[in-house]
């Protein structure tokens, strides 16, 4: 099953924090929702400098990403 | 085009490079005419704008710094150019204005933001390590709130119009500044006869500046408080290479250009009554972390639409008429014939810092809201 983390409407560092606590509980893979390119951005750095694999789409008003091993 | 521009500032070498331009940029806005040590310090300047408005009558500080409305302007166009114009607010936004207050509270304390404690320590002044140890220990216990849980709740998106607010007020106080009307005798709009307020580079090389860096700094985050945090909670060093890629270019340009004096006392806008530079930016640290960036980096979102950070920017300038009415803003040294009289707080300024403190954890411990 996927793991939804909505991050839309927070500050940073919230999204990354949000999506941190995720990517650690192991179940991928991970929907993050995001509605800045900042954040988009950020989950991004943090989950690449993981070594995982994130695509993102404009989803309505932000950006989904996905994140899988 | 676009995407690989956003691409390039969203790497390592986009944040560098505007760390890079500020440290190159402010020492030669210090040369131009600005104050020493104080090419760009946004708490400064908000303090300056608001003495302008009459918010406070501390007649050296008062000026209209274009340097910070180009900080939101240039964010602006950045923001328009590369469709991230966004209009979004109502994350608690009293807790942001009050952060706000008690951020320049603490900026006033050390007499700059994290920005000049970094120009500071470029030009020589060692008095800014202790303010920036005391940035780091405020904003490591900002991120201990933070990993309790601790968060403002969500933004939402709202009237595009609502964005507009602070990139228009940074209009019309460009208008003040070049029309200079006077609203009543004796009235304002105030600009400083002698002072730091009166020192300043010319209006349209500030503007200028104000507007690159605007510019630069929202398409690649720039954050100097994002960049201990960052640090501290992940390791993670994106952030904080940009940091350091502004002081070590300021340092070099200072010495390039003859602006680096080193000492501990006597520097130029600033004290060496270390407990209070510390406490001061301990308060501004932690303040400027639960409101989620630093002064600067709230100027650049002010200015693509987000209206929490309005909030906390105005907060900034109502609080530095706070700490100037009040008489809680730090004195700095200052040498007369030959004899250094050490500058500092007054009572009032210590008892804003604790106070500060304590509101500012109480709003760490009580703002703790699950986010499903």
């Amino acid at each position: 099953m996927t793991k939804i983390v909505d991050a839309r409407g927070l500050s940073c560092p919230q999204p990354v924090m949000l999506a941190n606590d995720a990517i650690r509980e192991g179940e991928f893979p991970i929907e993050v929702l995001v509605d800045t390119v900042t954040s988009r951005e950020n989950v991004l750095r943090m989950a690449k400098s993981k070594g995982l694999q994130v695509e993102f789409i404009s989803d309505g008003d932000g950006f989904k990403l996905t994140i899988t091993k | 085009m676009l995407n690989r521009l956003t691409r390039f500032f969203a790497s390592r070498w986009g944040i560098i490079l505007t760390g890079a331009v500020v440290g190159v940029i402010a020492p030669l806005l210090q040369k131009y005419g600005n104050p020493k040590n104080m090419g760009i310090c946004v708490a400064c300047f908000e303090r300056d704008i608001a003495g302008a408005l009459g918010l406070h009558r501390t007649a050296i500080v008062q000026y209209i710094r274009p340097e910070i409305i180009g900080f939101v302007l240039g964010a602006t166009i950045a923001a328009l150019i590369f469709r991230e114009f966004k209009s979004r607010g109502g994350s608690a936004p009293i807790v942001r204005f009050l952060l706000g207050v008690f951020a320049m509270i603490g900026a006033l304390a050390f007499l700059g933001c994290p920005w000049r404690a970094n120009l500071r320590l470029a030009g020589g002044d060692l008095t800014a390590l202790v303010g920036l140890a005391g940035l780091v220990i405020g904003v490591f216990i900002g991120v201990l709130f933070l990993k309790s849980g601790y968060n403002l709740g969500r933004s939402q998106k709202t009237h595009a119009a609502a964005g507009w607010i602070l990139p228009l007020l940074m209009v019309g106080l460009f208008l003040l500044l070049v029309f200079r009307p006077v609203f009543s005798e004796g009235g304002p709009i105030f600009f400083s006869e002698s002072g730091p307020g009166s020192l300043a580079a010319p209006i349209l090389l500030s503007l200028g500046a104000g507007l690159l860096i605007g510019f630069l700094a929202q398409r690649s985050r720039f954050c100097t408080v994002g960049a201990v945090r960052d640090v501290i909670l992940m390791r993670d060093t994106h952030l904080i290479s940009g940091v350091g890629a502004l002081l070590v270019v300021a340092f070099i340009m200072n010495l390039i250009i003859g602006q680096f004096n080193p000492g501990y006392t006597g520097q130029p806008v600033a004290h060496s009554a270390w407990l209070w530079n510390l406490l001061g930016m301990v308060l501004a640290g932690l303040a400027y972390t639960l409101a989620g960036g630093c002064p600067g980096r709230q100027l650049f979102l002010s200015g693509e639409g987000d209206g929490d950070a309005g909030i906390f920017v105005l907060g900034m300038i109502v609080g530095a008429g706070i700490a100037h009415n009040f008489s809680l803003a730090a004195k700095a040294d200052s040498v007369t014939d030959g004899v250094l009289t050490v500058g500092g707080l007054s009572q009032f300024g210590m008892v804003a810092v604790i106070l500060g403190l304590v509101v500012c954890a109480l709003i760490g411990l009580t703002m703790r809201k699950k986010i499903a």
